[in-house]
């Protein structure tokens, strides 16, 4: 049993400060995924696609998305 | 990115167009009109799509923070992203404008057309070699207030991309924050989640 605890892999993935996010969608244009999008116009959400490499992060303008590990919310309101 | 780019991704050449030709004619200014009007439109339509897809001045500013490297690349301050600020500078912008239009309706009645582009709503540069006539004095007026006007916030937008990250402008982008207040209402209207969240207040 611990064994298998010590090879379960951590996975991140994007998380959006949904109410500072500006909707600009530059997240979108950069994923290579196509994991992230805009929720009609309100703010960016993330898929299950993610695979938490962190671009979208990088290129946020308002540095709303951050890296969290699986098993949190991918969406921070 | 490996992807394929599309026709609009070249919009920045629009935008580098534009600002170039305000120097050479400024009746060109008036093409800034589909700036202002494309954005709202699909906003009404639903969503925001024209910020990551057609805005010319984000792949502008995407290209020579980014690839150019003429980004800090830095976070933006708290307070530039804050709400109090982003809709308090929507209402700057906005007003401005309306000084626009109303020195462009002045023009229309009869007063005297002034040939000069105000930065930073507050310098006033002479731009006459923009201008050789040949248009009615209230459409020049128009041009050279809206070009004012695009001019204005391209240099606030290269500032905020050399201090912070490239598409700084983004966050407080006057259309930006004018179309995101589109889709909140729209939410609001329709009782979806963005109602029950708070969104817009």
């Amino acid at each position: 049993m611990e064994t298998i605890e010590t090879r379960k892999r951590t996975r991140r993935r994007a998380s959006v400060a949904v109410r500072d996010c500006v909707a600009c969608g530059c997240c979108v244009k950069v994923c290579p995924l196509g994991a992230i999008s805009v929720r009609r116009g309100l703010y960016a959400e993330v898929s299950d696609r993610c695979v938490g490499c962190g671009r979208c992060a990088a290129e946020c303008p308002a540095s709303v998305i951050t890296m969290v590990e699986d098993g949190t919310s991918g969406e921070v309101r | 990115m490996t992807e394929k780019k599309k026709w609009y991704d070249f919009l920045w050449v629009f935008s580098l167009f534009y600002l170039t030709m305000g120097f050479f004619n400024i009746l060109f200014a008036w093409l800034g009109l589909i700036c202002f009007f494309t954005p709202l439109l699909i906003s009404i339509g639903g969503g925001k799509g024209y910020c990551n897809r057609l805005c010319g001045r984000g792949q502008l500013f995407s290209l020579l923070g980014g690839r150019f490297g003429l980004s800090r690349k830095k976070d933006i301050p708290r307070w530039m992203k804050s709400r109090a600020f982003r809709y308090g500078f929507l209402l700057f912008f906005l007003t401005m404008f309306s000084v626009m239009l109303w020195n462009t309706w002045l023009v229309f009645r009869g007063a005297d057309l002034r040939q000069a582009v105000t930065l930073l709503w507050t310098f006033r540069l002479p731009w006459h070699w923009a201008y050789g006539g040949g248009a009615a004095p209230w459409v020049a007026q128009f041009a050279f207030g809206f070009y004012s006007v695009m001019l204005t916030s391209t240099i606030l937008g290269l500032v905020t991309m050399v201090l912070f990250k490239p598409r700084s402008w983004c966050v407080y982008c006057p259309m930006g924050t004018m179309t995101q207040l589109v889709c909140q209402l729209k939410e609001r209207a329709s009782g979806g989640e963005g109602a029950s969240q708070g969104f817009g207040g």
